[in-house]
């Protein structure tokens, strides 16, 4: 029961944080602006990003019981915790085989199915309802973008600023390892990480983010370079700030923009990485790229089936479009350059 | 310019050891010949078998340090092998790792040399007309192309091309390869237009804020002022001034050609390296998966040298000092 109060703290946590940032960026007039913007430019694919986030972080919040189903073997079905998502969802809601959309008897036999006429996009190889599994996706995906993002951003931002703003030895070193790193192909680096670190949750996301925060340090520590120059850093030095003071105050904010660009970017690269990872066997449980992975070989079956694979990939789709349109219209209103323009 | 050819040379010598001495502590060091031959023979293998396993491979040496004789350790062993190109047997089945490489070039080649030929031109070609009417709505159609094809994963594009194009309409054959010229091109031609497919929306992109970036300069502005058309403005002024960081972006991509393609070659059948890896990752063949990483980095490695040699011969603003 553990992993599931850990998972409901961690959902708490993440709601607290958006209300707090959110409170943040009404309180500070830049941001509001920007916020603004941002959501007149693109209002759908927020929406879109929004709901999401929403039936992802609905899938994680689970707890044991409920009311039992009258038909099925028993209560043993409610012994584990199920999140909201499950809920929505009769806890007996299998069949024995694929089933069309809708359809009330099996697609191969055509046995009658336990709940005819109720699983709107049909059931996969073992019976799974494909909705069910897709809603489960999201929750997938964003644990792949989150965990991923947290370990590469904060490594890309300490060693990006160390190396821009101390110089020397250490941005030798910095600049060293990020040749390394982009030296090696990607999706073959990325192979062979998760094929020696393992293929849990945690190894892959680590995997991914060994790969994933060179990117974002090289764009840091160029803008570091920059900021170092410029003439309020200099007259915060003038005045006597210790180095920290002047990174904390006046070269982090700086780089946030770039930062939140490149989160956006970063996530739907990092999903789309997964799937890959998922056809090679190195991906998550549950993720659409396993679902799309397992629906590889059914569009050669005879009448082909045809439900898993549009609705895993209708999802990914989705998410993937409307993170790309954000990461856009983001560095429309974020980057100064674009932003002078527009005025 | 020597002095700088040789500094480059020396930072991609550098580049090179940190890339070997990586992919030493992830394969040696993380993990140890032992689980290798674990993976390889499976757990319930006996100890005796695993010791054979690892001696047949050369990893039973110790692994970086060995007072009687220093030479004789797998780090300098890793060293010396990699470099000279003897990349040993494969762990999976035995076979000699150079062989299969060279072999495998070819047919990767054949894949995508035509897909990188296309590709290219395809996105210059549409990013040059996106850019002449830019803010316009033909330009916004395009980005919104452009968008929605980057939006979806290269998956997608194969099961559905080979569903599409392969089984339902029957245009191409849905895998497989020929040497024969003329079979050759019947193959490839899917795998090539999924490739440029996939690839096509970033790359656009890409060229577009070029030729954006391009068109705000003063001599454009000069051109259309003594009445040049936007068609001439493009072809002669934009694009030839253009071409360094075209070429820059390019030569990069080059060493990708050589390691193929691991999700086009392995679903179009195609026996290149791209699908040796996939193979060698079935088979949990970390010989050839280190073998492969290796030779990419060299060759990315080389081909940023190339880059940065030929920026300078290209732009004579760029003086090193």
């Amino acid at each position: 029961m553990s992993a599931a109060l850990l998972s409901n703290l961690i959902v708490a946590a993440l709601v607290a944080l958006a209300i707090g940032l959110a409170w943040l960026v009404r309180r500070r007039p830049l941001w509001r602006a920007s916020a603004r913007e941002l959501w007149r430019r693109r209002p759908i694919a927020l929406a879109v990003l929004g709901l999401y986030a929403c039936v992802a972080l609905l899938d994680a919040v689970s707890w044991v019981g409920g009311q039992a189903p009258d038909t099925a073997a028993g209560t043993s079905l409610l012994a584990h915790p199920r999140s909201v998502v499950d809920r929505l969802f009769p806890a007996d809601f299998q069949e024995r085989s694929y089933s069309a959309p809708l359809a009330d008897v099996e697609f191969y036999g055509g046995f009658k199915l336990l709940h005819p006429g109720a699983h709107l996009l049909g059931t996969d190889i073992i019976g799974r309802d494909v909705l069910h599994q897709t809603l489960r996706g999201a929750r997938v995906a964003l644990l792949i973008g989150g965990l991923t993002s947290l370990i590469a951003i904060p490594l890309a931002l300490l060693l990006g600023v160390g190396a821009g703003w101390l110089g020397g030895r250490f941005d030798d070193l910095v600049f060293f390892l990020i040749s390394t790193l982009a030296s090696m192909p990607s999706l073959l680096l990325l192979v062979a990480l998760v094929m020696v670190l393992g293929t849990g949750t945690a190894q892959v996301c680590l995997a991914l983010g060994v790969t994933g925060w060179v990117g974002l340090c090289r764009l840091v520590r160029a803008e570091t370079l920059k900021l170092r120059e410029l003439d309020y850093v200099k007259a915060a030095r003038v005045l006597g700030a210790s180095d920290l003071a002047i990174v904390l105050r006046h070269v982090l904010p700086n780089l946030g923009h770039l930062v939140l660009i490149s989160f956006v970017l970063m996530f739907s690269g990092l999903v789309l990485s997964e799937v890959m990872l998922s056809w090679l066997g190195l991906g998550l449980d549950g993720s659409w790229g396993r679902m799309i992975d397992q629906a590889r070989t059914e569009l050669s079956r005879q009448p082909l089936v045809w439900w898993n694979l549009f609705s895993a990939s209708i999802a990914l789709f989705g998410l993937i479009l409307a993170a790309n349109l954000v990461a856009d219209a983001l560095r429309d209103v974020l980057d100064p350059r674009t932003a002078t323009e527009r005025e | 310019m020597i002095a700088f050819i040789l500094r480059r040379l020396a930072f991609g010598a550098a580049t090179v050891g940190g890339v070997l001495t990586f992919l030493f502590m992830l394969f040696f060091l993380y993990a140890t010949p032992e689980d290798m031959a674990r993976r390889a023979l499976g757990d319930k293998a006996p100890p005796q078998a695993i010791s054979t396993w690892i001696a047949n491979h050369g990893y039973d040496r110790p692994l970086a340090w060995n007072p009687d004789a220093p030479a004789d350790t797998l780090l300098v062993e890793h060293f010396r092998r990699s470099l000279s190109f003897d990349f040993g047997r494969s762990d999976a089945d035995g076979m000699p790792i150079y062989q299969r490489i060279r072999e495998g070039v070819g047919p990767s080649l054949a894949l995508t040399l035509p897909l990188f030929v296309l590709g290219l031109l395809f996105s210059v070609a549409l990013g040059l007309v996106v850019a002449t009417f830019r803010d316009s709505y033909i330009d916004r159609a395009g980005l919104v192309l452009c968008v929605l094809t980057m939006s979806l994963s290269i998956l997608l594009y194969i099961i559905g091309g080979q569903w599409l194009l392969g089984t339902v309409l029957r245009w191409f054959p849905v895998s497989g390869f020929d040497t024969d010229p003329a079979m050759l091109l019947r193959f490839v031609a899917l795998p090539v237009l999924v490739g440029v497919f996939v690839s096509f929306g970033e790359q656009t992109r890409f060229y577009r804020t070029l030729f954006v970036e391009e068109t705000s300069r003063d001599y454009v502005r000069t051109a259309r002022a003594k009445g040049c058309g936007d068609g001439r403005v493009m072809w002669r002024h934009v694009l030839p001034n253009a071409l360094i960081p075209i070429v820059t972006h390019v030569v990069v991509a080059i060493p990708l050609l050589f390691t193929g393609s691991i999700l086009l070659e392995s679903f179009f059948g195609i026996p290149g390296l791209g699908s040796m890896t996939v193979e060698a990752i079935h088979g949990n063949d970390f010989a050839t998966l280190r073998a492969m990483v290796f030779l990419g980095s060299l060759l990315f490695i080389a081909a940023q040298i190339a880059t940065d040699v030929l920026y300078t011969l290209l732009d004579p603003r760029i003086r090193l000092g």
